[in-house]
């Protein structure tokens, strides 16, 4: 792999808020959201990106995209850096890299019909396609993950959450894009629609050879689903690797105590693991 | 005797669309001290089943069949009537704690009146008690932390502290609604053995409501998997992950992806037999 160029270079990149730090006189202080984030992207690769709620992982997304601004660190695209694009540029480069979000319903626009959501991408991003070629698209998008063509007419509410899923994933891959990230996609959905989608997303990946970041808290999924796994804690990459290496032999003490904390459907292993566990928070606690 | 014996509940939603059936026929028992995982998807009617024994169904919702507790018929009893239960011996927590704490009052205030109505306790008695409930949950610095409101409380601190409430009267039984849900894993892990240690503890017996098969492993003696409302296997917890017997439950522990194995590709959760057995 290390022979290949990396479709996306992410160098020292770090994005900060100003926040009130609280009072009435209204000071304010600096967080640090995301600190100098590194890592590279190939070709047709998935990157999972795991850590706990307010570790960064989103904003760091976010960021990546310039849906947020960085605050120091770069991100390179094909070779140009995002940071320095033109909106006729970021344009191009929205086209290339698409999301999936968490909540299935509330990220698709209740007034709008299946159809017209899987469609929107395409309007804005190639204006040039005919409304039949449009058609004939969006057609084929949802015949490809898995939705009847009778539903191309209803509306969000009207389907179920693993199919409002399939939807967000018609739309994101409509423009033919390059890079799709999935932020905690799949975290919303029960376990038999989750393994559905998974599933869905790994066949379309190998399909068209589109690269992921897959975003989620849940290393057991990104583990199953992504080659290279980096877990973020405070803002900071602690470890990142091969999936199989990061999930078996853990590194930093997060990793360990995470990798711990993940159920195993297995009791006697379960209660061999509450023991490793306790032992863990043991070290944490003398640790501070 | 049982400490908890349900017999075919059923309960029924009154909707603009008719009539809902959310559980159909629930059955289980449930012995003194002892744990049991109730475990479904969405939908599933888990969660409706467990309110109904507190008389917490919405307005709209009917029950019945039969639910005895300590040797008494608990189901549909006037609120009047429930209140020597809730609380003092059945107590709950819910999935989301910031939505079940009032965000207006102190933890201090809202644990000390739950002493002070059930117990009738004097107001430092119940502020000491209460005190010693958050240290028993490992809070630290309970004795100033149990003063401040709950938005000031990390989500995991935030459900320990409803733990601590629904333990204050030390009741007989202890049902938790998702209590893991909204939670990071490794917090989750965090509660989960909380819990293990404090019905050890404490001796209380727990209904563990939750879609997550995982974390019922090592954790409940009993596990009952609901699907539709109806139960679709009720064994011991061990025998179940040994060896499931119901299609449905093999489907759920295959469509999960596991830390310690590697897999391809996964199997997803096949419906035939709700076809097979005719009641689609």
């Amino acid at each position: 792999m290390t022979d290949r160029e990396p479709i996306l270079k992410v160098r020292d990149l770090s994005v900060e808020f100003t926040i009130s730090s609280g009072g009435f006189f209204g000071g304010t202080k600096i967080l640090r959201a995301v600190k100098n984030v590194s890592f590279d992207l190939y070709q047709g690769e998935t990157l999972g990106i795991v850590g706990e709620s307010g570790c960064g992982k989103s904003t760091l997304s976010r960021a990546i995209i310039r849906l947020l601004p960085a605050t120091s660190g770069e991100a390179v695209w094909l070779g140009s850096d995002i940071q320095k694009m033109n909106s006729n540029e970021l344009l191009g480069l929205r086209k290339d890299i698409q999301m999936i979000f968490q909540d299935p319903l509330a990220s698709l626009n209740p007034r709008m019909t299946a159809g017209d959501i899987i469609a929107e991408p395409l309007k804005i991003h190639m204006p040039n396609v005919s409304k039949a070629e449009r058609a004939t698209r969006v057609a084929e998008m949802m015949q490809k993950v898995g939705l009847l063509p009778n539903m191309i007419n209803k509306y969000p509410h009207e389907f179920s959450g693993g199919q409002c899923q399939r939807i967000g994933i018609a739309r994101a891959l409509i423009t033919n894009p390059k890079l799709i990230i999935c932020d905690e996609a799949v975290s919303a959905l029960d376990v038999s629609i989750r393994a559905q989608v998974v599933n869905l997303l790994m066949d379309l990946q190998k399909e068209l050879g589109i690269s992921l970041l897959f975003i989620s808290h849940d290393i057991a999924v990104v583990r199953h689903i992504a080659q290279r796994i980096m877990v973020l804690y405070f803002g900071e990459v602690v470890e990142i690797g091969e999936a199989e290496q990061v999930t078996m032999d853990p590194h930093h003490d997060y990793t360990k105590r995470l990798i711990a904390s993940v159920p195993v459907p297995d009791p006697k292993v379960e209660m061999e693991r509450r023991e490793e566990r306790r032992r863990l928070r043991k070290t944490a606690a003398a640790a501070a | 005797m049982a400490l908890l014996e349900v017999k075919n509940l059923k309960i029924d939603f009154l909707t603009h669309d008719g009539t809902v059936h959310a559980v159909k026929d629930l059955s289980y028992t449930l012995e003194k001290g002892k744990t049991l995982a109730i475990v479904g998807e969405s939908g599933s009617g888990k969660t409706q089943g467990a309110f109904a024994l507190m008389g917490l169904l919405p307005k709209n919702g009917r029950a019945s069949g039969s639910v005895m507790f300590d040797g008494k018929e608990i189901l549909n009893l006037p609120t009047r009537d429930l209140r020597a239960y809730r609380a003092e011996r059945i107590g709950i927590i819910f999935q989301d704690p910031m939505t079940s704490l009032n965000p207006y009052l102190r933890i201090s205030r809202q644990m000390t009146e739950v002493l002070e109505l059930h117990r009738g306790m004097s107001h430092s008695a119940a502020l000491a008690e209460s005190v010693r409930m958050l240290e028993a949950v490992r809070i630290p610095d309970a004795k100033n932390r149990v003063h401040m409101y709950p938005h000031e409380f990390s989500g995991g601190m935030r459900q320990r502290v409803m733990i601590a409430m629904a333990l204050l009267c030390s009741p007989e039984l202890l049902i938790a609604d998702e209590p893991t849900t909204a939670l990071d894993v490794t917090v989750q892990a965090e509660i989960i053995d909380l819990l293990v240690d404090l019905q050890e503890d404490f001796n209380t017996a727990i209904i563990l409501i939750t879609h997550d098969l995982g974390i019922v492993a090592g954790t409940c003696e009993d596990t009952l998997v609901m699907f539709d409302g109806r139960v679709m296997e009720y064994r011991k917890t061990a025998d179940i992950f040994d060896k499931a017997e119901h299609p449905y439950t093999q489907g759920l522990l295959a469509a999960v992806p596991r830390l310690d194995r590697k897999v391809e590709r996964l199997s997803t959760v096949s419906y035939d037999f709700v076809a097979a057995k005719g009641e689609a």
